[in-house]
């Protein structure tokens, strides 16, 4: 009977490739999307972990997450030294990062630092950042760049590269006279750490030191590298600051506290919070892409039963044939339904593999172009469900030749029609 | 040898209630062992009558017996494996499935009917055996040993498989539908002598249904529609 049922189909394989890659297409997409979606969501909030409250210029908190944490647009402001050295004096705070932003390398972000980077930041589950070669900087013109930065442009230890003012791909302004040394290079981490080229919070005062309300010094004004080294570099404004807290009962009581600070305008905000803000302005997006996905695979369905449906004419021989030999409708119909199923749970595995394949070559591209690293898991039960449901419907739909068979064999019986 | 196989009694047929009788059969029956030769033109219910004989159809009024059973009285899917397991078909052109071998599409039956396997021989091999037998006696071991598609077969050794679909596991009735109108009149005489000796050696009776009364006379008996059936249009 199997045998029957397995020749039948294999002999009219044509069509029934077609349906099974229809149906895998859509299964792709559909598991495909809910894997983006979620690696996103890893992605972002596997770059913050750690940190308890983000502080920055006044704005919206939304936008502060962005550029401290992922180097998405720039800051509205700048926020005082003093500011910075009070906050992080506060008896509830364990540590702080400060970050000073504004330059480039070559369409990286350039971070000013200091060492509490490398001993307190943390991502994805609480890891530390580790090097690959070299270590911390010491020196004022030392850098310690992310993997990503030295895997795209080769960039070995003790190379000297040249930083440009602000934050564009093309610079036409360089600060081309005080040149860099790479003295370390991170491990990749899968966050934004990896395109991110880290520099002293001196570093970037020693760059700007000679600079006049960001243009470069007039003839005969400029210092050079080694006469900087002779001033006092501490910097007078940061962009903004991480701070790890002693407890984190305390997190609001520090945020009313930089919310409601007197000598400058601040912003405090909790990254979760922030993200939880940006699934928010997602979620539209991707319930639009999700509506779109099932469209697909409703399509794909209806493309299955139309083939079907328009295969029973062509069919009626092989039925009568069939009723001849003692086939009953009923036996019929059941082989049509068998047909949806068995041609819906072909193309769910094929879809699998596809989506598994795809994910495989097409997780270092995206890790390397886009910062996002999406997870390859196994099937969550979200996406058993999911496949079960297809599966389920394929069979409700396979109904509808499988009546159409029952009928049509009824009425022919044993008579050959053509 | 008197035993009756297929006792008709005053069956009568329509398609739709509004319509007029297609079949009115006061009295029709066919003997075991009998070669019964069924003459009608196109149109006169022959199609129909062998409906209701497969169990396809079922008649408004009136009795009909195959084997002593009723098949009215069979449920739908009971008369399914009544059919198969007491009929076999031959039909006038495309009796084959293109997607099986020769030997599956002989074999066919015996997936459907436990009976018709089990005379067809214990195992599957045994089965398998019988079927290659049933085949090289109608003259097709050539075709079975290049293990030729049936696709590929001209249209008389494609009747002659159907032949072998019909006869494998010996059911007590063979219903041939025009199963010569295809063939040159050379081939039609060969064929239908093949028929006969397996109808014989299965111990099958065989019902013959034509509109071409040429072959009438090899046949131990014959009879027109319009000799069984009151409603001739």
């Amino acid at each position: 009977m199997f045998n029957l049922f397995s020749k039948s189909l294999l002999n009219r394989r044509g069509t029934a490739i077609l349906t099974i890659i229809s149906i895998s297409i859509s299964v792709t997409l559909l598991i495909g999307v809910e894997n983006i979606r979620k690696g996103v969501r890893t992605s972002f909030s596997s770059a913050v972990s750690g940190t308890d409250i983000i502080v920055g210029a006044r704005g919206g908190s939304l936008q502060l997450l962005l550029y401290s944490i992922f180097r998405i647009g720039n800051s509205p402001n700048n926020l005082s030294w003093e500011s910075y050295n009070e906050l992080r004096n506060n008896k509830r705070v364990k540590w702080t990062i400060p970050i000073s932003l504004g330059d480039s390398h070559r369409g990286f972000r350039v971070v000013g630092t200091n060492l509490d980077y490398f001993k307190f930041f943390r991502y994805g589950s609480k890891r530390k950042l580790e090097f690959l070669k070299g270590k911390p900087f010491s020196k004022v013109f030392d850098t310690v760049i992310g993997s990503e930065i030295a895997i795209k442009f080769n960039y070995k230890l003790n190379e000297k590269i040249i930083i440009a003012h602000g934050t564009g791909k093309k610079s036409f302004l360089n600060h081309d006279d005080k040149p860099f040394k790479i003295v370390g290079i991170l491990k990749p981490t899968g966050t934004p750490v990896d395109q991110s080229l880290h520099v002293s919070l001196e570093g970037i005062t020693a760059m700007h030191i000679d600079w006049e309300s960001g243009a470069p010094p007039m003839e005969g004004e400029s210092i050079s590298a080694e006469e900087v080294l002779k001033l006092d570099l501490t910097p007078e404004e940061i962009t903004s600051f991480l701070i790890g807290l002693k407890s984190k009962i305390h997190v609001f009581d520090l945020q009313r506290k930089v919310n409601t600070y007197k000598e400058e305008p601040l912003s405090a905000i909790m990254p979760g919070v922030a993200l939880q803000e940006l699934w928010n302005i997602l979620r539209t997006a991707e319930t639009g892409l999700r509506v779109i996905t099932w469209f697909v695979l409703f399509a794909g369905l209806l493309g299955m039963v139309t083939s079907l449906l328009s295969g029973l004419n062509e069919r009626r021989r092989e039925m009568a044939i069939l009723r001849s030999v003692g086939a009953g409708p009923g036996t019929i119909s059941f082989l049509l339904i068998l047909e949806a199923i068995i041609l819906t749970l072909a193309g769910i595995i094929l879809g699998l593999i596809i989506l598994y394949l795809a994910l495989f070559v097409s997780q270092p591209i995206l890790e390397n172009y886009f910062g996002l690293f999406i997870p390859i898991n196994a099937l969550s039960n979200r996406d058993i469900i999911i496949l079960g449901g297809i599966l389920l419907t394929a069979m409700l739909m396979g109904i509808i030749p499988a009546l159409k068979a029952y009928h049509q064999s009824l009425a022919d019986g044993m008579t050959i029609r053509l | 040898m008197d035993k009756v196989i297929l006792e008709i009694k005053n069956l009568s047929f329509r398609w739709k209630d509004s319509d007029s009788l297609l079949l009115d059969i006061p009295e029709f029956n066919v003997k075991k062992h009998e070669h019964v030769f069924l003459q009608g033109p196109s149109g006169s219910g022959k199609s129909t009558l062998l409906g209701l004989i497969g169990g396809i159809l079922v008649s408004e009024s009136g009795e009909l017996k195959l084997l002593g059973h009723d098949i009215k009285n069979l449920s739908r899917s009971g008369r399914d494996s009544f059919r198969v397991d007491h009929v076999g078909f031959i039909f006038q052109l495309f009796n084959l499935l293109p997607y099986l071998s020769i030997e599956e599409n002989v074999m066919l039956p015996l997936s459907f009917s436990s009976i018709r396997a089990k005379n067809s021989g214990k195992t599957k091999i045994d089965q398998l055996k019988e079927t290659e037998r049933l085949l090289k006696s109608l003259g097709l071991e050539e075709q079975l040993a290049k293990k030729n598609p049936v696709t590929e077969l001209s249209v008389g050794q494609q009747q002659r498989v159907a032949a072998a679909r019909a006869l494998i596991g010996n059911p007590e009735l063979i219903i041939a539908d025009e199963p010569t109108s295809a063939l040159d009149s050379d081939l039609r005489y060969s064929f239908l002598e093949l028929l006969f000796s397996e109808c014989k050696k299965a111990g099958s009776t065989l019902l013959f249904v034509s509109h071409d009364s040429t072959l009438s006379n090899l046949f131990s008996r014959k009879i027109s529609m319009d000799e069984i059936n009151n409603n001739v249009n």
